[in-house]
């Protein structure tokens, strides 16, 4: 059990390829923290050099109060989940999960305990005489996780461990993952470019675009509060909707409708961000109103999506779903005021 | 035509004598016709060679080796009889197999190690050292006969003082840059993942090799056993240059050309001889074939 912290990373391929840039995280003991972003944007390469797979070309990781650049992978205490699960294909699950205790020459009996205990904890009893290309993928995946779990290590890292489940299964591995972090009280590290496993399985998550750390934050901060137009635009779905408007003073104005924000801002263009649920059919007293010419109606069960014109932007809404609306329909919605976000067109970072 | 169209094609059938059955039929029976014309045009030397050997003297010299092969059956183990008890050939075997067992072990070991190296260890001039090795493949074996039997005598490494070992060497260094290139490229392709995974789970690079490399590639290692063993107990030159034909360690090629020599009226007794010493190689084959197949696609396909 400890915390990690990311001090000034940089990784550097060639003198002109940088894949992490000026890295700095403090992950806390226990933490179940989420790096998400599109892929190439250095989260993985982020992961690596703390598991000791890559050098780190610059800055320091720490492991509690140890700096581990120069220590060696398997003297970390960390155990890693990989995308591919990378369990080793001659070996029965038992044997698998039994391998890194073995490198510890650790006795028959603890390593028997420990495996056993494992499997338990993961329901894979019944299967622990098989070669891994006799199991499901989720069986897989779950034998991965029990030789991280067996060596009860500092840190779990786990490199996009959903990625290849259909999704179904990826549900209810989330859940159990959750569950896991939970009864295992060890510090997590999750890679993801699934904004949704960031929202619902993450602590905190730290999203990063072109190996620069956009912002760090619990899901409900960084849905919220968005700290510039990447961030607004990665999380959420259907993204948010972004309109080019001018400012003056408290009132922006974008081509179809005009708004009040709720403080003055430096008079100038930007772009407006509001989330989907923030158009709504229910038009309350005051707030600004505009008419939408529908292009595509997409129906959830749950929700109803509608996606058009409003002057000459793209917006989307969300609406009641017994709302009745075909495509090529005008309809009258409202904007909720209490959520806008304005971006600064220069610097794209979120002056609300 | 899509290629769609194409793949459900060959899945439904087209309709009894359309064009499109009839030219499918025709290719299959042309492809059917050429396999089995070039195996039998492979495999006539062998079964002439296998029936003349049961065959007697004076119905070799006269008739053909496929009318043994009509009524009436007159057929003898007399010459298998002769070639084991007269000559030396059953020494001679012992022989090929004194030089091949160890002229296979000692390059594919040798080989393992390096291709590892080659493979997944980080060290300066890796590609280069790599290419030469594989530019040596090109190098034709009799061009180095004269500077390495010349060796050979001025360090005292004849069989007279030391048997076989000169020969071992030979072999394992002639075998050596194929052996290394076809391990090297099938180590490449074991996913990395496995390598990082058994880092992480504090396995060093020996253990690495032994409990995860190795036992994956099992059916490369096989092949290559089949390829060099097969090599070294069908090579003449290689034995006669370094070994000689002197009887007492003579391999069976060797012998075997001899007898021809000696008894060149007498190939009855020669189809028997030679047979024997197929026998060795196909056993040797037929047991390792099921990776065999696998370990030539081993390189293209990963299985």
């Amino acid at each position: 059990m400890a915390s990690v912290t990311y001090d000034h990373v940089v990784k550097r391929y060639t003198a002109d390829v940088t894949v992490v840039k000026d890295f700095n995280v403090e992950i806390k003991d226990k933490e179940f923290m989420v790096l998400v972003g599109p892929s190439g944007c250095g989260k993985s390469t982020a992961l690596r050099m703390l598991a000791g797979l890559e050098q780190i070309s610059e800055g320091r990781i720490l492991i509690g109060d140890r700096m581990v650049n120069n220590v060696a992978a398997k003297d970390r205490d960390i155990a890693m989940v990989f995308q591919s699960y990378a369990l080793y294909p001659h070996m029965s699950v038992y044997d698998n999960m039994a391998f890194p205790l073995q490198m510890q020459h650790m006795k028959k009996s603890e390593i028997d305990t420990r495996v056993r205990n494992a499997s338990r904890i993961l329901g894979l009893d019944n299967f622990l005489k098989r070669k891994p290309r006799a199991l499901s993928g989720g069986q897989r995946q779950r034998v991965a996780l029990g030789r991280a779990i067996v060596r009860s290590p500092k840190v779990f890292l786990l490199d996009e461990p959903l990625s290849n489940l259909d999704a179904k299964l990826r549900g209810q591995t989330r859940v159990e993952l959750q569950k896991l972090h939970r009864d295992l009280q060890t510090t997590f590290i999750y890679v993801t470019h699934d904004q949704v496993e960031a929202m619902t399985m993450g602590d905190r998550i730290a999203i990063m675009n072109a190996g620069i750390l956009q912002q760090v934050g619990t899901p409900g901060e960084i849905y919220d509060h968005p700290a510039n137009l990447f961030v607004a635009g990665f999380i959420g779905t259907p993204t948010m909707n972004f309109v080019p408007a001018s400012v003056s003073d408290s009132t922006a104005k974008a081509s179809g409708f005009e708004v009040e924000l709720p403080k003055s801002l430096p008079s100038g263009k930007g772009t407006l961000g509001f989330r989907p649920e923030a158009v709504t059919d229910r038009v309350a007293e005051g707030s600004p109103q505009f008419e939408m010419k529908v292009d595509v109606v997409e129906r959830l069960g749950s929700d109803q999506f509608l996606y058009g014109q409003v002057g000459g932007d793209q917006v989307t809404a969300r609406v009641d779903p017994r709302m009745a609306v075909a495509p090529g329909d005008r309809v009258k919605l409202g904007l909720d005021t209490r959520s806008m976000h304005f971006f600064d067109a220069e610097s794209e970072q979120a002056l609300l | 035509m899509t290629a769609q169209a194409v793949a459900r094609e060959e899945v439904v059938r087209a309709p009894a004598w359309s064009p499109a059955w009839i030219s499918q039929r025709l290719q299959k029976v042309l492809l059917h016709v050429v396999v089995i014309g070039l195996t039998a045009a492979w495999m006539v030397p062998a079964i002439a060679l296998f029936t003349s050997s049961f065959r007697h003297f004076e119905d070799i010299n006269s008739t053909g080796w496929w009318t043994a092969l009509a009524p009436p059956f007159k057929f003898t183990v007399d010459n298998y009889a002769k070639v084991l008890s007269s000559g030396n050939l059953g020494h001679s075997i012992f022989n090929s197999f004194m030089i091949s067992i160890p002229a296979t072990v000692i390059p594919t070991t040798i080989a393992a190690f390096a291709a590892y190296a080659f493979a997944w260890m980080k060290f300066p001039g890796r590609n280069y050292l790599f290419l030469a090795l594989v530019a040596l493949l090109a190098v034709p074996l009799q061009l180095t006969f004269v500077p390495v039997l010349k060796t050979y005598v001025s360090v005292g490494l004849v069989p007279q003082n030391w048997g076989f070992v000169g020969v071992w060497l030979a072999h394992a260094g002639y075998g050596l840059p194929f052996a290394v290139y076809l391990l090297a490229n099938f180590f490449r392709a074991l996913p990395s993942d496995l390598f990082e995974s058994a880092e992480i789970d504090g396995a060093g690079t020996l253990t690495v090799f032994f409990r995860i490399v190795l036992p994956l590639s099992v059916p490369a290692i096989a092949s290559l056993v089949i390829f060099q063993f097969l090599w070294v107990w069908n090579d003449l030159l290689v034995a006669l240059i370094y070994v000689g034909g002197t009887e007492n360690v003579a391999p069976v090629t060797v012998t075997l050309a001899n007898l021809s020599n000696s008894l060149g009226q007498g190939w009855h007794l020669l189809t028997a001889a030679a047979f024997l010493s197929m026998i060795i190689p196909l056993v040797v084959f037929i047991s390792l074939q099921r990776y065999f197949v696998r370990g030539i696609l081993a390189g293209s396909v990963k299985g």
